[in-house]
Protein backbone atom coordinates (compact mmCIF):
# COMPACT_ATOMS: atom_id res chain seq x y z
CA UNK A 1 0.00 0.00 0.00
CA UNK A 2 1.21 3.41 -1.26
CA UNK A 3 0.79 5.68 2.06
CA UNK A 4 3.42 8.54 0.39
CA UNK A 5 0.58 10.62 -1.39
CA UNK A 6 -2.15 12.62 0.75
CA UNK A 7 -5.54 11.33 -0.48
CA UNK A 8 -5.95 13.56 -3.27
CA UNK A 9 -9.48 14.24 -2.97
CA UNK A 10 -9.43 15.09 0.76
CA UNK A 11 -8.87 18.65 1.43
CA UNK A 12 -8.08 20.30 4.76
CA UNK A 13 -7.77 19.17 7.75
CA UNK A 14 -5.57 16.68 6.64
CA UNK A 15 -3.86 18.26 3.41
CA UNK A 16 -1.32 20.73 3.99
CA UNK A 17 0.02 19.28 7.39
CA UNK A 18 3.28 17.91 7.49
CA UNK A 19 5.38 16.43 10.28
CA UNK A 20 8.12 19.01 10.81
CA UNK A 21 11.59 17.05 11.06
CA UNK A 22 12.21 18.48 14.69
CA UNK A 23 9.09 16.88 15.89
CA UNK A 24 9.86 13.46 14.24
CA UNK A 25 13.25 14.08 16.05
CA UNK A 26 12.24 14.96 19.43
CA UNK A 27 9.25 12.36 19.50
CA UNK A 28 9.29 10.96 23.30
CA UNK A 29 10.67 7.52 24.03
CA UNK A 30 8.26 5.10 23.83
CA UNK A 31 5.75 4.89 26.65
CA UNK A 32 5.46 1.84 28.49
CA UNK A 33 2.75 -0.31 27.55
CA UNK A 34 1.44 -1.04 30.89
CA UNK A 35 1.46 2.94 32.90
CA UNK A 36 4.49 3.31 35.73
CA UNK A 37 2.55 5.84 37.77
CA UNK A 38 -1.12 4.69 38.18
CA UNK A 39 -3.27 5.27 41.63
CA UNK A 40 -4.26 1.93 41.51
CA UNK A 41 -0.26 1.22 40.99
CA UNK A 42 0.58 3.46 43.93
CA UNK A 43 -1.79 2.24 46.15
CA UNK A 44 -0.64 -2.09 45.45
CA UNK A 45 2.57 -0.14 46.34
CA UNK A 46 1.54 0.62 50.05
CA UNK A 47 -0.60 -2.05 50.64
CA UNK A 48 2.84 -4.31 49.91
CA UNK A 49 4.82 -2.28 51.83
CA UNK A 50 2.67 -2.28 54.40
CA UNK A 51 2.02 -6.18 54.83
CA UNK A 52 5.79 -6.92 54.21
CA UNK A 53 6.31 -4.76 57.45
CA UNK A 54 3.73 -6.24 59.09
CA UNK A 55 5.01 -10.14 58.03
CA UNK A 56 8.50 -8.70 58.68
CA UNK A 57 7.74 -7.81 61.93
CA UNK A 58 6.31 -11.12 63.00
CA UNK A 59 8.59 -12.92 61.51
CA UNK A 60 11.28 -11.19 63.67
CA UNK A 61 9.08 -11.32 67.20
CA UNK A 62 8.39 -15.65 65.89
CA UNK A 63 12.10 -15.57 65.43
CA UNK A 64 13.02 -13.93 69.28
CA UNK A 65 9.98 -15.93 71.10
CA UNK A 66 12.15 -18.93 69.60
CA UNK A 67 15.57 -17.79 70.25
CA UNK A 68 14.61 -16.61 73.76
CA UNK A 69 12.57 -19.90 75.03
CA UNK A 70 15.97 -21.77 73.72
CA UNK A 71 17.66 -19.38 76.04
CA UNK A 72 15.90 -20.40 78.97
CA UNK A 73 15.88 -24.20 78.35
CA UNK A 74 19.92 -24.38 77.96
CA UNK A 75 20.61 -21.88 80.96
CA UNK A 76 17.78 -23.39 83.29
CA UNK A 77 19.22 -27.42 81.96
CA UNK A 78 23.01 -26.37 82.53
CA UNK A 79 22.39 -25.66 86.39
CA UNK A 80 21.47 -28.32 89.61
CA UNK A 81 22.01 -27.66 92.83
CA UNK A 82 22.38 -29.52 95.91
CA UNK A 83 20.79 -28.99 98.71
CA UNK A 84 23.05 -29.96 102.21
CA UNK A 85 20.46 -30.41 105.21
CA UNK A 86 22.02 -29.75 108.58
CA UNK A 87 21.11 -32.27 110.91
CA UNK A 88 21.87 -32.74 114.75
CA UNK A 89 24.92 -34.87 114.94
CA UNK A 90 26.82 -33.79 111.51
CA UNK A 91 29.31 -31.24 110.82
CA UNK A 92 27.23 -29.26 107.89
CA UNK A 93 30.35 -27.85 106.62
CA UNK A 94 32.11 -31.16 106.62
CA UNK A 95 29.30 -32.40 104.26
CA UNK A 96 29.08 -29.69 102.38
CA UNK A 97 32.66 -30.42 101.52
CA UNK A 98 32.78 -33.74 100.70
CA UNK A 99 29.27 -33.34 98.37
CA UNK A 100 31.74 -30.85 96.66
CA UNK A 101 33.97 -33.09 96.03
CA UNK A 102 31.88 -35.94 94.98
CA UNK A 103 30.28 -33.42 92.69
CA UNK A 104 33.48 -32.39 91.00
CA UNK A 105 34.35 -35.34 90.15
CA UNK A 106 31.21 -36.29 87.97
CA UNK A 107 31.48 -36.26 84.30
CA UNK A 108 30.18 -32.87 82.99
CA UNK A 109 30.52 -30.79 85.59
CA UNK A 110 32.53 -27.47 85.21
CA UNK A 111 32.17 -25.68 88.30
CA UNK A 112 30.94 -26.37 91.42
CA UNK A 113 30.23 -23.60 93.93
CA UNK A 114 29.30 -24.08 97.40
CA UNK A 115 27.18 -21.08 99.25
CA UNK A 116 28.76 -19.89 101.91
CA UNK A 117 27.09 -19.68 105.65
CA UNK A 118 26.43 -15.86 105.23
CA UNK A 119 25.48 -16.20 101.21
CA UNK A 120 23.08 -18.95 102.21
CA UNK A 121 21.52 -16.64 105.09
CA UNK A 122 21.46 -14.01 102.41
CA UNK A 123 18.95 -16.18 100.78
CA UNK A 124 16.32 -16.19 103.36
CA UNK A 125 16.86 -12.49 104.56
CA UNK A 126 13.63 -11.47 102.35
CA UNK A 127 11.44 -14.01 104.57
CA UNK A 128 13.55 -13.69 108.32
CA UNK A 129 15.29 -10.01 108.27
CA UNK A 130 18.42 -9.12 108.67
CA UNK A 131 20.17 -9.32 112.04
CA UNK A 132 18.86 -12.37 113.29
CA UNK A 133 21.13 -15.04 115.11
CA UNK A 134 21.15 -17.27 111.93
CA UNK A 135 23.50 -19.88 113.93
CA UNK A 136 20.76 -20.92 115.69
CA UNK A 137 18.35 -21.73 112.71
CA UNK A 138 18.74 -25.46 110.43
CA UNK A 139 19.70 -23.25 107.46
CA UNK A 140 20.53 -25.48 104.53
CA UNK A 141 23.58 -24.60 102.66
CA UNK A 142 23.17 -24.91 98.79
CA UNK A 143 25.86 -26.39 96.09
CA UNK A 144 25.64 -24.58 92.90
CA UNK A 145 26.63 -26.70 90.00
CA UNK A 146 27.16 -25.80 86.69
CA UNK A 147 27.19 -28.53 83.16
CA UNK A 148 29.01 -28.72 80.26
CA UNK A 149 26.95 -27.13 77.14
CA UNK A 150 24.79 -30.77 76.10
CA UNK A 151 26.48 -32.55 78.85
CA UNK A 152 24.10 -34.92 80.37
CA UNK A 153 25.63 -36.43 83.64
CA UNK A 154 24.45 -39.45 84.95
CA UNK A 155 22.53 -37.93 88.23
CA UNK A 156 21.17 -41.14 89.05
CA UNK A 157 24.67 -42.76 89.54
CA UNK A 158 25.50 -38.98 91.46
CA UNK A 159 22.63 -39.27 93.64
CA UNK A 160 23.29 -42.93 94.62
CA UNK A 161 27.12 -41.60 95.80
CA UNK A 162 25.83 -38.59 97.53
CA UNK A 163 23.15 -40.80 99.48
CA UNK A 164 25.65 -43.45 101.04
CA UNK A 165 28.37 -40.42 101.74
CA UNK A 166 26.60 -37.72 102.64
CA UNK A 167 23.40 -38.40 103.55
CA UNK A 168 21.54 -35.21 104.32
CA UNK A 169 22.74 -33.85 100.50
CA UNK A 170 19.41 -33.98 98.12
CA UNK A 171 19.89 -33.46 94.40
CA UNK A 172 17.74 -31.11 92.92
CA UNK A 173 18.36 -31.32 88.24
CA UNK A 174 15.07 -29.15 87.97
CA UNK A 175 13.31 -31.42 86.05
CA UNK A 176 10.09 -30.43 86.66
CA UNK A 177 11.08 -26.93 86.61
CA UNK A 178 12.46 -28.01 82.77
CA UNK A 179 10.08 -29.84 81.93
CA UNK A 180 7.59 -26.85 82.64
CA UNK A 181 9.52 -24.10 80.37
CA UNK A 182 10.22 -26.63 77.62
CA UNK A 183 6.18 -27.02 77.73
CA UNK A 184 6.15 -23.16 77.73
CA UNK A 185 8.73 -22.56 75.02
CA UNK A 186 7.20 -25.07 72.85
CA UNK A 187 3.87 -23.42 73.31
CA UNK A 188 5.02 -20.05 72.47
CA UNK A 189 6.91 -21.59 69.19
CA UNK A 190 4.44 -22.91 68.09
CA UNK A 191 2.08 -19.80 68.64
CA UNK A 192 4.88 -17.47 67.24
CA UNK A 193 5.20 -19.75 64.11
CA UNK A 194 0.97 -19.67 64.13
CA UNK A 195 0.87 -16.62 63.87
CA UNK A 196 3.49 -15.61 61.35
CA UNK A 197 2.34 -18.30 59.06
CA UNK A 198 -1.68 -16.65 59.40
CA UNK A 199 0.33 -13.24 58.91
CA UNK A 200 2.02 -14.82 55.64
CA UNK A 201 -1.67 -15.60 54.06
CA UNK A 202 -3.11 -12.60 55.00
CA UNK A 203 -0.07 -10.89 53.36
CA UNK A 204 -0.72 -13.16 50.34
CA UNK A 205 -4.25 -12.46 50.13
CA UNK A 206 -4.21 -9.62 50.74
CA UNK A 207 -1.90 -8.62 47.95
CA UNK A 208 -2.99 -10.67 45.37
CA UNK A 209 -6.42 -8.89 45.74
CA UNK A 210 -4.53 -5.65 45.55
CA UNK A 211 -2.93 -6.81 42.56
CA UNK A 212 -6.30 -8.36 40.97
CA UNK A 213 -7.62 -4.42 41.60
CA UNK A 214 -5.11 -2.69 40.15
CA UNK A 215 -5.22 -4.80 37.06
CA UNK A 216 -9.12 -3.80 36.92
CA UNK A 217 -7.54 -0.72 35.82
CA UNK A 218 -5.81 -2.23 33.36
CA UNK A 219 -8.23 -4.26 31.46
CA UNK A 220 -8.66 -2.04 28.34
CA UNK A 221 -4.42 -2.57 27.82
CA UNK A 222 -5.07 -5.94 27.82
CA UNK A 223 -7.87 -5.79 25.29
CA UNK A 224 -6.05 -3.47 23.04
CA UNK A 225 -3.19 -5.63 23.18
CA UNK A 226 -5.21 -8.98 22.82
CA UNK A 227 -6.77 -7.08 19.52
CA UNK A 228 -3.64 -6.16 18.11
CA UNK A 229 -2.62 -9.40 17.81
CA UNK A 230 -0.36 -10.11 20.81
CA UNK A 231 0.36 -13.54 22.16
CA UNK A 232 -0.96 -14.75 25.78
CA UNK A 233 2.39 -14.78 26.90
CA UNK A 234 3.74 -11.05 26.07
CA UNK A 235 0.38 -9.44 27.42
CA UNK A 236 1.21 -11.29 30.51
CA UNK A 237 5.17 -10.91 30.12
CA UNK A 238 4.43 -6.34 29.86
CA UNK A 239 1.90 -7.32 33.05
CA UNK A 240 4.38 -9.60 34.88
CA UNK A 241 7.36 -7.57 34.71
CA UNK A 242 5.56 -4.06 35.62
CA UNK A 243 4.09 -5.68 38.51
CA UNK A 244 7.22 -7.72 39.64
CA UNK A 245 8.80 -4.07 39.92
CA UNK A 246 5.41 -2.29 41.90
CA UNK A 247 5.89 -5.64 44.76
CA UNK A 248 10.06 -5.34 44.87
CA UNK A 249 9.22 -1.37 45.68
CA UNK A 250 6.52 -1.93 48.28
CA UNK A 251 8.23 -4.89 49.51
CA UNK A 252 11.53 -3.04 49.95
CA UNK A 253 9.94 -0.30 51.23
CA UNK A 254 8.26 -2.56 54.03
CA UNK A 255 11.27 -4.74 54.51
CA UNK A 256 13.51 -2.10 54.77
CA UNK A 257 11.63 -0.61 57.43
CA UNK A 258 11.48 -3.32 59.23
CA UNK A 259 14.73 -3.72 59.18
CA UNK A 260 15.91 -0.12 60.27
CA UNK A 261 13.37 -1.35 62.96
CA UNK A 262 15.14 -4.46 64.02
CA UNK A 263 18.71 -2.76 63.19
CA UNK A 264 17.50 0.02 65.90
CA UNK A 265 16.29 -2.31 68.63
CA UNK A 266 19.34 -4.27 68.35
CA UNK A 267 21.39 -0.95 69.12
CA UNK A 268 19.12 0.35 71.92
CA UNK A 269 19.90 -3.41 73.48
CA UNK A 270 23.71 -3.15 73.06
CA UNK A 271 23.78 0.58 74.69
CA UNK A 272 21.44 -0.23 76.97
CA UNK A 273 23.12 -3.84 78.48
CA UNK A 274 24.59 -3.38 82.03
CA UNK A 275 21.81 -1.08 82.86
CA UNK A 276 19.15 -2.53 85.63
CA UNK A 277 16.55 -2.50 82.57
CA UNK A 278 18.47 -3.41 80.29
CA UNK A 279 19.56 -6.76 82.02
CA UNK A 280 15.96 -7.47 82.70
CA UNK A 281 14.70 -7.19 79.04
CA UNK A 282 17.81 -8.92 77.81
CA UNK A 283 16.60 -11.78 80.83
CA UNK A 284 13.20 -11.92 79.32
CA UNK A 285 13.64 -11.63 75.67
CA UNK A 286 17.12 -12.45 75.24
CA UNK A 287 19.46 -10.43 73.11
CA UNK A 288 16.60 -8.70 71.29
CA UNK A 289 18.41 -9.42 67.61
CA UNK A 290 16.89 -11.67 64.91
CA UNK A 291 20.23 -12.42 64.03
CA UNK A 292 21.41 -12.92 60.60
CA UNK A 293 18.68 -15.55 59.65
CA UNK A 294 16.48 -12.84 60.82
CA UNK A 295 17.08 -10.55 58.29
CA UNK A 296 17.81 -12.81 55.33
CA UNK A 297 13.96 -14.10 56.12
CA UNK A 298 13.17 -10.60 55.60
CA UNK A 299 15.06 -10.37 52.21
CA UNK A 300 13.30 -13.07 51.50
CA UNK A 301 9.99 -12.05 52.04
CA UNK A 302 10.78 -8.88 50.02
CA UNK A 303 11.46 -11.57 47.29
CA UNK A 304 8.41 -13.62 47.77
CA UNK A 305 5.82 -10.68 47.95
CA UNK A 306 7.56 -9.37 44.66
CA UNK A 307 7.13 -12.83 42.92
CA UNK A 308 3.30 -13.24 45.01
CA UNK A 309 2.37 -9.92 43.25
CA UNK A 310 3.83 -10.42 39.79
CA UNK A 311 2.14 -14.28 40.18
CA UNK A 312 -1.08 -12.36 40.68
CA UNK A 313 -1.22 -10.14 37.73
CA UNK A 314 0.20 -12.99 35.41
CA UNK A 315 -3.14 -15.04 36.67
CA UNK A 316 -5.53 -11.83 36.37
CA UNK A 317 -4.31 -11.45 32.89
CA UNK A 318 -4.77 -15.03 31.77
CA UNK A 319 -8.38 -14.48 33.38
CA UNK A 320 -8.92 -11.69 31.51
CA UNK A 321 -7.70 -13.18 28.45
CA UNK A 322 -9.82 -16.33 28.88
CA UNK A 323 -12.94 -13.93 29.57
CA UNK A 324 -12.18 -12.04 26.15
CA UNK A 325 -11.29 -14.75 23.62
CA UNK B 1 -9.79 -15.16 2.20
CA UNK B 2 -12.25 -15.60 4.56
CA UNK B 3 -15.51 -18.26 4.49
CA UNK B 4 -18.04 -19.06 6.71
CA UNK B 5 -19.91 -22.36 6.31
CA UNK B 6 -23.47 -23.14 8.60
CA UNK B 7 -21.97 -20.34 11.23
CA UNK B 8 -24.09 -20.23 14.50
CA UNK B 9 -23.43 -17.61 17.21
CA UNK B 10 -25.86 -17.89 21.01
CA UNK B 11 -24.31 -16.57 23.93
CA UNK B 12 -24.83 -19.02 26.95
CA UNK B 13 -28.07 -20.98 26.80
CA UNK B 14 -29.79 -18.07 24.90
CA UNK B 15 -31.11 -18.13 21.11
CA UNK B 16 -28.80 -18.17 18.31
CA UNK B 17 -28.26 -14.18 17.71
CA UNK B 18 -26.53 -15.46 14.33
CA UNK B 19 -28.00 -18.50 12.44
CA UNK B 20 -26.96 -19.99 9.52
CA UNK B 21 -24.06 -17.57 8.48
CA UNK B 22 -22.50 -18.65 4.69
CA UNK B 23 -20.53 -16.19 3.13
CA UNK B 24 -16.88 -15.08 1.77
CA UNK B 25 -15.19 -12.27 2.25
CA UNK B 26 -12.51 -12.24 -0.69
CA UNK B 27 -8.98 -10.22 -0.54
CA UNK B 28 -8.94 -6.68 -2.08
CA UNK B 29 -12.85 -6.52 -1.39
CA UNK B 30 -14.89 -3.77 0.09
CA UNK B 31 -18.27 -4.54 1.52
CA UNK B 32 -20.77 -2.71 3.89
CA UNK B 33 -22.22 -4.73 6.82
CA UNK B 34 -25.54 -3.59 7.65
CA UNK B 35 -28.55 -4.37 9.38
CA UNK B 36 -30.70 -2.71 12.51
CA UNK B 37 -29.34 -2.23 15.94
CA UNK B 38 -29.50 -5.62 17.72
CA UNK B 39 -29.03 -7.50 14.52
CA UNK B 40 -25.75 -8.72 15.32
CA UNK B 41 -23.12 -6.47 13.32
CA UNK B 42 -20.80 -6.00 16.22
CA UNK B 43 -20.70 -9.78 16.97
CA UNK B 44 -19.89 -10.78 13.19
CA UNK B 45 -17.07 -8.40 13.37
CA UNK B 46 -16.18 -10.39 16.53
CA UNK B 47 -16.45 -13.82 15.20
CA UNK B 48 -13.98 -12.07 11.75
CA UNK B 49 -11.16 -10.74 14.65
CA UNK B 50 -11.57 -14.13 16.15
CA UNK B 51 -12.51 -12.72 19.66
CA UNK B 52 -15.20 -14.73 19.48
CA UNK B 53 -15.76 -18.77 18.93
CA UNK B 54 -18.62 -19.72 16.88
CA UNK B 55 -21.02 -22.72 18.86
CA UNK B 56 -21.22 -23.94 15.77
CA UNK B 57 -19.92 -24.38 11.72
CA UNK B 58 -16.91 -23.61 10.19
CA UNK B 59 -14.75 -20.08 9.76
CA UNK B 60 -12.22 -20.62 7.65
CA UNK B 61 -9.43 -17.72 7.43
CA UNK B 62 -6.33 -17.33 5.20
CA UNK B 63 -6.56 -20.84 5.05
CA UNK B 64 -6.41 -21.94 8.29
CA UNK B 65 -9.82 -23.46 9.95
CA UNK B 66 -10.21 -21.55 13.08
CA UNK B 67 -11.42 -24.11 15.68
CA UNK B 68 -8.67 -26.21 14.93
CA UNK B 69 -6.07 -23.55 16.04
CA UNK B 70 -3.35 -22.74 18.96
CA UNK B 71 -3.97 -19.40 21.05
CA UNK B 72 -0.99 -18.07 19.26
CA UNK B 73 -1.95 -19.39 16.46
CA UNK B 74 -5.37 -17.34 16.32
CA UNK B 75 -2.54 -14.08 17.69
CA UNK B 76 -1.13 -14.77 14.30
CA UNK B 77 -3.91 -14.23 12.27
CA UNK B 78 -5.28 -11.39 14.22
CA UNK B 79 -2.08 -10.12 13.16
CA UNK B 80 -3.32 -9.91 9.18
CA UNK B 81 -6.72 -8.30 10.77
CA UNK B 82 -6.96 -4.61 11.33
CA UNK B 83 -9.84 -3.35 13.11
CA UNK B 84 -11.10 0.06 14.08
CA UNK B 85 -13.28 0.15 17.16
CA UNK B 86 -16.92 2.24 17.63
CA UNK B 87 -15.26 3.51 20.60
CA UNK B 88 -11.50 4.14 19.26
CA UNK B 89 -10.32 1.95 22.22
CA UNK B 90 -7.06 3.83 22.29
CA UNK B 91 -4.77 4.03 25.00
CA UNK B 92 -4.95 7.01 27.04
CA UNK B 93 -1.13 7.10 28.30
CA UNK B 94 0.17 6.54 25.20
CA UNK B 95 0.40 9.35 22.52
CA UNK B 96 -1.04 9.39 19.10
CA UNK B 97 2.43 8.29 17.69
CA UNK B 98 2.51 5.66 20.62
CA UNK B 99 -0.77 4.33 19.56
CA UNK B 100 -0.78 3.75 16.38
CA UNK B 101 3.08 2.04 16.52
CA UNK B 102 1.32 -0.55 18.88
CA UNK B 103 0.74 -3.32 16.65
CA UNK B 104 4.28 -2.70 15.58
CA UNK B 105 5.45 -3.16 19.02
CA UNK B 106 3.78 -5.95 19.63
CA UNK B 107 5.42 -7.66 16.61
CA UNK B 108 8.76 -7.05 18.29
CA UNK B 109 9.95 -4.96 15.33
CA UNK B 110 12.35 -1.89 17.05
CA UNK B 111 11.44 1.60 17.10
CA UNK B 112 14.59 3.03 14.81
CA UNK B 113 13.23 0.70 12.10
CA UNK B 114 9.16 1.74 12.09
CA UNK B 115 9.36 5.17 13.55
CA UNK B 116 9.20 6.55 9.30
CA UNK B 117 6.90 4.68 8.51
CA UNK B 118 4.20 5.70 11.67
CA UNK B 119 5.08 9.16 11.03
CA UNK B 120 4.14 8.60 7.20
CA UNK B 121 0.70 7.36 8.00
CA UNK B 122 0.11 10.31 10.78
CA UNK B 123 0.93 12.52 8.36
CA UNK B 124 -1.24 10.52 5.61
CA UNK B 125 -4.25 10.45 8.06
CA UNK B 126 -3.97 14.23 8.17
CA UNK B 127 -2.27 13.73 12.32
CA UNK B 128 1.20 14.57 11.59
CA UNK B 129 1.28 17.81 14.11
CA UNK B 130 -0.63 16.06 16.74
CA UNK B 131 1.76 12.71 16.97
CA UNK B 132 2.78 13.73 20.30
CA UNK B 133 -0.66 14.56 21.60
CA UNK B 134 -2.38 12.00 24.11
CA UNK B 135 -5.83 10.47 23.22
CA UNK B 136 -8.00 12.76 25.62
CA UNK B 137 -7.40 15.67 23.98
CA UNK B 138 -7.64 14.94 20.85
CA UNK B 139 -11.21 15.52 19.35
CA UNK B 140 -13.71 12.81 17.79
CA UNK B 141 -12.40 12.68 14.48
CA UNK B 142 -9.06 12.75 15.24
CA UNK B 143 -9.66 9.87 17.66
CA UNK B 144 -11.24 8.23 14.64
CA UNK B 145 -7.91 8.66 12.34
CA UNK B 146 -5.76 7.55 15.10
CA UNK B 147 -7.98 4.27 15.33
CA UNK B 148 -8.03 3.77 11.55
CA UNK B 149 -4.25 4.28 11.39
CA UNK B 150 -3.52 1.77 14.39
CA UNK B 151 -5.38 -0.50 12.05
CA UNK B 152 -3.59 -0.29 8.83
CA UNK B 153 0.16 0.53 10.49
CA UNK B 154 1.06 -3.28 10.41
CA UNK B 155 -0.67 -3.60 6.69
CA UNK B 156 -3.24 -5.88 7.31
CA UNK B 157 -5.29 -8.02 4.61
CA UNK B 158 -8.40 -7.48 6.21
CA UNK B 159 -9.65 -4.37 8.13
CA UNK B 160 -12.65 -3.90 9.85
CA UNK B 161 -14.69 -1.21 11.10
CA UNK B 162 -17.53 -0.87 13.14
CA UNK B 163 -19.69 1.65 12.77
CA UNK B 164 -16.71 4.07 11.75
CA UNK B 165 -18.67 7.32 10.79
CA UNK B 166 -21.07 6.77 14.10
CA UNK B 167 -19.06 9.59 16.19
CA UNK B 168 -18.57 12.31 13.34
CA UNK B 169 -20.58 14.40 11.33
CA UNK B 170 -20.96 13.95 7.25
CA UNK B 171 -18.69 15.06 6.35
CA UNK B 172 -16.12 14.16 8.48
CA UNK B 173 -18.31 10.71 7.67
CA UNK B 174 -17.17 10.78 3.93
CA UNK B 175 -13.95 11.61 4.43
CA UNK B 176 -13.31 8.79 6.22
CA UNK B 177 -14.85 6.73 3.74
CA UNK B 178 -12.83 7.96 1.07
CA UNK B 179 -10.17 6.74 3.77
CA UNK B 180 -11.54 3.54 3.82
CA UNK B 181 -11.80 3.25 0.14
CA UNK B 182 -8.32 3.96 -0.83
CA UNK B 183 -6.55 1.44 1.37
CA UNK B 184 -8.90 -0.57 -0.25
CA UNK B 185 -7.60 0.48 -3.30
CA UNK B 186 -3.77 -0.31 -2.17
CA UNK B 187 -5.30 -3.84 -1.45
CA UNK B 188 -6.57 -4.21 2.33
CA UNK B 189 -10.21 -5.65 2.14
CA UNK B 190 -12.71 -4.10 3.61
CA UNK B 191 -15.70 -4.58 6.09
CA UNK B 192 -17.60 -1.59 7.25
CA UNK B 193 -20.13 -1.80 9.39
CA UNK B 194 -23.05 0.58 9.86
CA UNK B 195 -26.61 1.55 9.91
CA UNK B 196 -26.21 4.62 7.47
CA UNK B 197 -27.53 4.48 4.42
CA UNK B 198 -26.16 7.78 3.16
CA UNK B 199 -22.96 6.49 3.99
CA UNK B 200 -23.50 3.15 2.10
CA UNK B 201 -25.13 5.41 -0.89
CA UNK B 202 -22.12 7.35 -1.44
CA UNK B 203 -19.90 4.54 -2.72
CA UNK B 204 -21.31 1.05 -5.18
CA UNK B 205 -20.08 -1.74 -2.98
CA UNK B 206 -21.20 -5.30 -1.88
CA UNK B 207 -23.68 -4.94 0.76
CA UNK B 208 -24.03 -8.12 3.63
CA UNK B 209 -27.31 -7.38 5.63
CA UNK B 210 -27.92 -8.87 8.97
CA UNK B 211 -31.78 -9.45 9.84
CA UNK B 212 -33.25 -11.60 12.36
CA UNK B 213 -29.47 -13.19 12.86
CA UNK B 214 -29.59 -14.07 9.08
CA UNK B 215 -27.39 -13.07 6.48
CA UNK B 216 -28.36 -11.71 3.17
CA UNK B 217 -25.29 -10.85 0.60
CA UNK B 218 -26.42 -8.42 -2.07
CA UNK B 219 -23.47 -8.36 -4.67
Amino acid sequence: MSMTEPVESMTEPWDGLAASPSLMRTLPAAAPIVPRNSIAGRSLTAVVAIMTFLASITTGAALMVVSAASDWQAEVGREVTIQVRPTPGRNIDADVRSAVEITRAAAGVVEVRPYTKEESARLVEPWLGAGLALDDLPIPRLIVVKLAAGARPDFASLRQVLAARVPTASLDDHRRWIDRMRTMAGTAIVAGVAVLVLVLAVTVLSVTFATRGAMAANRPIVEVLHYVGATDSFVAGQFQRHFLILGFKGGAIGGGAAIVLFGMTEAANAWLTGTAGGDQVAGLFGNLSIGVIGYLAILLQIVFMALVTAFASRHTVNRTLEAID
Amino acid sequence: MIRFENVGLRYGPGPEVLRDLNFGIDGHSFQFLTGPSGAGKTSLLRLLLLSLRPTRGLISMFDSDTAILSKDGRANLRRRIGMVFQDFRLLDHMTTYENVALPLRVLGKDEADYRAEVVELLQWVGLGERMAALPPVLSGGEKQRAAIARAVIARPQLLLADEPTGNVDPNLGQRLLRLFIELNKSGTAVVIATHDIALMDEYDARRLVLHEGRLHVYD
